[in-house]
């Protein structure tokens, strides 16, 4: 029809034409892949299996019990049903009180009870992806930047830019300090922006961290404060991974730092949440933009509006997070089976030689293939992600997509399976590995020979041992 | 610290556009901290001012309990729960997007289709206003709205987006219908001030007028636009309030008719928060004709996607068509029913509404009341009806009216007994009103004849509050 192609660039907005929405990165090739072939242990054994999606699938049974023995948290229920018009009505976009006081209870309660939570500062948003987008809204005009450690999650991008016209300077993290962030990366990007006469508003961590699998120490929190406070710019820090730390190292969130700093400007401290993780409830969109400041709670409530949390959803999250018995015996049951299957997968990657950073919080491991790339690029890196997607058939996200700064790390995620489809993955792993050691050492003639002792070791997939040289830091 | 407060937060966060900040508020403040109860709080303040759909929940709560599969909490229904909480597609779940292209169809009589695949979610209809801004427009450019509209369209459609609303004037003269004049007006003020008007939104049914777009300004609308080659936005959320003749007719039935014109140009706004009464459940609709329109709406719907555990119950509800159209009867006969109290009640004290078929509310005629002609005199007017009258309306000005004077009413918030109460309250201030202006020169009175026969209506009101008469001779225009 000849409408088509008349002038679509100029009938949509700039934002509509941009790439500002992230999905154009050949990143998305793997989800498509796994969309068209999807792994099914009986229908389709030989398909995609899915691990680059950072879902917590592994509690859903202590989920469905309490919801079976809990009617009265639904409106749908012969016990609820009586509730449906006044919540269905509802529509305040403070959110039913129960609901905030709820949320409030259960983030003190993740933090050990080491803080407290004030329920009126609880704003809902569309999901942590509009809490993100909300608080840029909120803290930055259009042309001015936010700092945020690399690597990160591919879709702050979207978030926190797309709409709102924001920029993004990366605080750059390398290997070479277990990709911790110092206070010398975050003047550097600091003094970097300040160069190109771009505006700093804040510093975005992201604690537990995706894409590492690792919790932020009490010293860079500290450090973090300290840098944001001279700068006197805001610190957003976004927790919705803070449920999935198992073991030691623990959890240490910014506001029990900010309760250490009596002194600090409260103003600038800001808190992303969402129960997508923690709880694996992606579906039910519960986010939640959780600030210091006055002003920015009043101004991203009214926000609110363009993404409140349905009251349906607010009924069932109050009833199911203000049963403290219940969400005691979850948090620790939950920390349990992701520490084990964290610990199994470790182990299974180890015994083909293939480590991981050092981690125990997320949904993730931070994968560490940098001895299979043919050279230290990142052209390399998209080439062994296509051999991973297409022939190992696993869908797992390179540090391209993270804008990891060095080439050859991959994001796992190990909690959106049973443990039958993690030993094929497992499986499929250990075959590929060997195969490219049986490649690499035909084609490769001259090594050092340290390598080649090393690859020996290699040869024997199921040797237990490995060799010190070529571990990296798990 | 007030200081490095606006240094530190955005232009956005400091700004007003919110809209919060006018005075129309007030009326909301006074209802939240002096609600009515017939019992706990009898001269409480009466919510008129929220226009909600709260006549028919009782079928609603009824075949929730006889449908528990379409809860993923219920015994029937549990099984589901995992899925339905791990499911984030922004594409939304199959069967909701079905159900409510389904729905819609229905609405229209089943004179037009909706592909499902054009079906994308949003945070309300709310949400679906700000994204289609954001696909549709860039900073400073506009919309045109015609006049008198939805106080929330500054917020939705300019707050966060910095684009602009340049109003199309409509006024009573002509029952306020848009007229292709005003919108050229509208157009060229625009082009001399170098603004690039990038659509034209239209609210059918009206918000406030209460009124449906005739065919004949819905193809003006659309020669218009297509004419311009700009982009034609129809928020059609009270379509399923239409409770009389004229019918609803959809700018998707004028666009099947219309070979000519650009589908690229036509979107549809939809939401079940006032044709089912759900606010609560934040189902929003974006509907268009453009596929990249659709895409690029579906890419920023995960800023305000629709809970799963709420598109599960939907789509089961929408889908059960036997209900549906029980439904749609039973809830359209109520509206009609309760606007038909309203307008006899309010036409008994010599005050008219505008003529009209849908919505949840009236524009009702208080011009007379008006000490003068002007947006002062409403506003305090206003002030009385809230502080004295005890009833929380909608003055004109915060729709953008023209002309002051005229005030939305709304009536599907509340039951029988409180509307009798409400009608009650204005009926008193009607009445010393006309005290008022008796005491003024005589002159300003339209006629004696009115006085006396508004008197005796008023009498008979007060004697007789359940009398359901109407006299010919003092009805306004309904």
């Amino acid at each position: 029809m000849e409408f088509k192609s008349r002038n679509q660039g100029q009938l949509l907005s700039k934002i509509a034409t941009n790439d500002g929405h992230g999905e154009n990165s050949p990143y998305f090739d793997g989800w498509k892949a796994y969309d068209s072939d999807p792994y099914h242990p009986t229908e389709n054994p030989h398909g995609v299996i899915q691990m680059g999606l950072a879902e917590n699938q592994l509690c859903f049974d202590l989920i469905q019990e309490w919801i079976k023995n809990n009617p009265k948290a639904s409106i749908c229920t012969a016990e609820g049903a009586a509730d449906f018009k006044d919540i269905a009505i509802y529509q305040d976009y403070h959110g039913l009180p129960q609901f905030r006081n709820a949320v409030a209870r259960f983030m003190e309660k993740v933090r050990g009870n080491r803080v407290r939570f004030d329920p009126d500062r609880i704003v809902m948003s569309g999901g942590a992806t509009g809490a993100q987008e909300t608080l840029a809204f909120c803290l930055v005009d259009r042309g001015e930047a936010l700092l945020v450690p690399t690597p990160y999650y591919p879709g702050n991008d979207r978030d926190l830019t797309w709409r709102t016209g924001v920029k993004l300077v990366p605080v750059v993290c390398e290997s070479s300090d277990a990709f911790q962030i110092t206070r010398a990366a975050l003047e550097a990007a600091y003094k970097q922006a300040q160069d190109s006469n771009i505006r700093v508003k804040g510093l975005l961590l992201n604690n537990p961290s995706n894409p590492l699998g690792t919790v932020i120490d009490r010293q860079t929190l500290q450090e973090s404060l300290d840098f944001t406070a001279d700068k006197n710019i805001h610190l957003i820090c976004d927790e919705i991974y803070s449920a999935t730390v198992s073991g030691q190292p623990g959890f240490t969130s910014i506001a029990e730092v900010v309760q250490e700093n009596p002194h600090c400007n409260l103003d600038l401290v800001h808190i992303v949440y969402s129960l997508s993780k923690d709880l694996g409830f992606p579906g039910f969109r519960v986010g939640v933009v959780y600030s210091y400041n006055d002003a920015v709670v009043s101004c991203a409530r009214k926000m609110s509006s363009f993404g409140l949390v349905s009251t349906q959803t607010q009924r069932l999250i109050a009833g199911m997070l203000s049963d403290e018995e219940f969400v005691d015996g979850f948090l620790a049951e939950s920390r349990r089976r992701l520490g084990k299957r964290r610990a199994d997968m470790c182990e299974g990657l180890g015994q083909v030689g293939i480590w991981n950073l050092e981690g125990n919080a997320g949904l993730f491991c931070w994968m560490d293939l940098r001895r299979l790339l043919k050279a230290a690029t990142y052209e390399a890196e998209l080439e062994l992600w296509r051999l991973i997607v297409n022939e190992v058939k696993l869908n797992v996200s390179p540090g391209a997509a993270f804008h990891c700064s060095e080439p050859g790390w991959f994001r796992v995620c190990f909690a959106n399976m049973d443990d039958e489809t993690m030993e094929v993955a497992m499986e499929r792993i250990r075959k590929f590995v060997a195969r490219k050691q049986r490649r690499r050492m035909e084609l490769e003639v001259s090594l050092s020979f340290r390598r080649r002792r090393d690859e020996l070791v290699m040869m024997s997939p199921h040797s237990p041992m490995a060799s010190p040289l070529v571990r990296a830091r798990t | 610290m007030l200081r490095n407060q606006e240094q530190i937060l955005s232009k956005i966060a400091n700004n007003d556009g919110h809209g919060e900040n006018s005075a129309f508020f007030d009326g909301w403040k006074a209802y939240d901290s002096d609600p009515y109860h017939p019992t706990q709080n009898p001269n409480g303040v009466i919510q008129m001012g929220l226009a909600e759909n709260q006549l028919s929940m009782d079928l609603v709560e009824e075949w929730v309990r006889n449908n528990p599969q379409a809860s993923i909490c219920t015994p029937e229904g549990a099984s589901r729960f995992k899925d339905i909480a791990i499911y984030q597609d922004y594409h939304g779940l199959p069967e909701f997007r079905i159900a409510v292209a389904r729905f819609m169809e229905k609405v229209r009589g089943n004179r037009v289709r909706f592909d499902p695949d054009r079906i994308v979610m949003s945070g309300g209809a709310t949400g679906t206003q700000e994204t289609l801004a954001f696909c549709l427009a860039d900073p400073g450019d506009a919309l045109l709205v015609p006049t008198p509209y939805y106080p929330g369209n500054d917020r939705d459609l300019t707050w966060r987006t910095g684009i602009e609303l340049i109003p199309v004037v409509c006024d009573s003269s002509n029952d306020f219908k848009m007229t292709r004049d005003a919108l050229e007006t509208a157009y060229n003020k625009a082009q001399e001030t170098n603004t690039k008007v990038k659509g034209l939104l239209l609210n059918n049914p009206s918000n406030p007028l209460g009124t449906v777009l005739d065919r004949e300004t819905l193809s003006m609308a659309i020669n218009f636009i297509n004419d311009k080659n700009i982009h034609l936005i129809c928020d059609e959320i009270y379509s399923a309030t239409v409770f009389d003749e004229p019918g609803f007719i959809s700018i998707a039935e004028i666009l099947q008719e219309s070979p000519d014109t650009n589908p690229e140009l036509i979107h549809i706004v939809y939401s079940l928060s006032k044709d089912l009464g759900f606010p609560g459940f934040r189902v929003g609709i974006l509907y268009s004709y453009n596929d990249a329109v659709v895409t690029c709406a579906r890419k920023m719907s995960s800023f305000g996607l629709v809970s799963t555990q709420t598109q599960l119950l939907v789509a089961s509800m929408l889908s059960d068509e036997e209900f549906m159209e029980k439904f749609l009867a039973e809830s359209t006969a109520r509206l009609c029913a309760r606007r038909g109290t309203l307008r006899q009640g309010l036409a008994q004290m010599g005050v008219g509404i505008l003529k009209g078929s849908a919505g949840l509310y009236c524009w009702m005629d208080l011009r007379r009341l008006l000490k003068a002609a002007t947006f002062e005199a409403e506003m305090e007017l206003w002030r009385v009806i809230v502080n004295d009258v005890r009833i929380n309306v909608s003055p004109g000005a915060s729709f953008h009216c023209s002309e002051p004077g005229w005030f939305r009413v709304c009536f599907a918030n509340m039951d029988d007994e409180t509307m009798r109460v409400a009608l009650g309250r204005i009926s008193k201030l009607v009445m010393q009103s006309n005290k008022n202006s008796e005491s003024r020169k005589p002159c300003r009175r339209r006629s004696k004849l009115e006085i006396s026969l508004s008197f005796r209506r008023l009498d008979e009101i007060m004697m007789s509050p359940h009398s359901p008469m109407t006299s010919p001779l003092v009805r306004a225009r309904t």
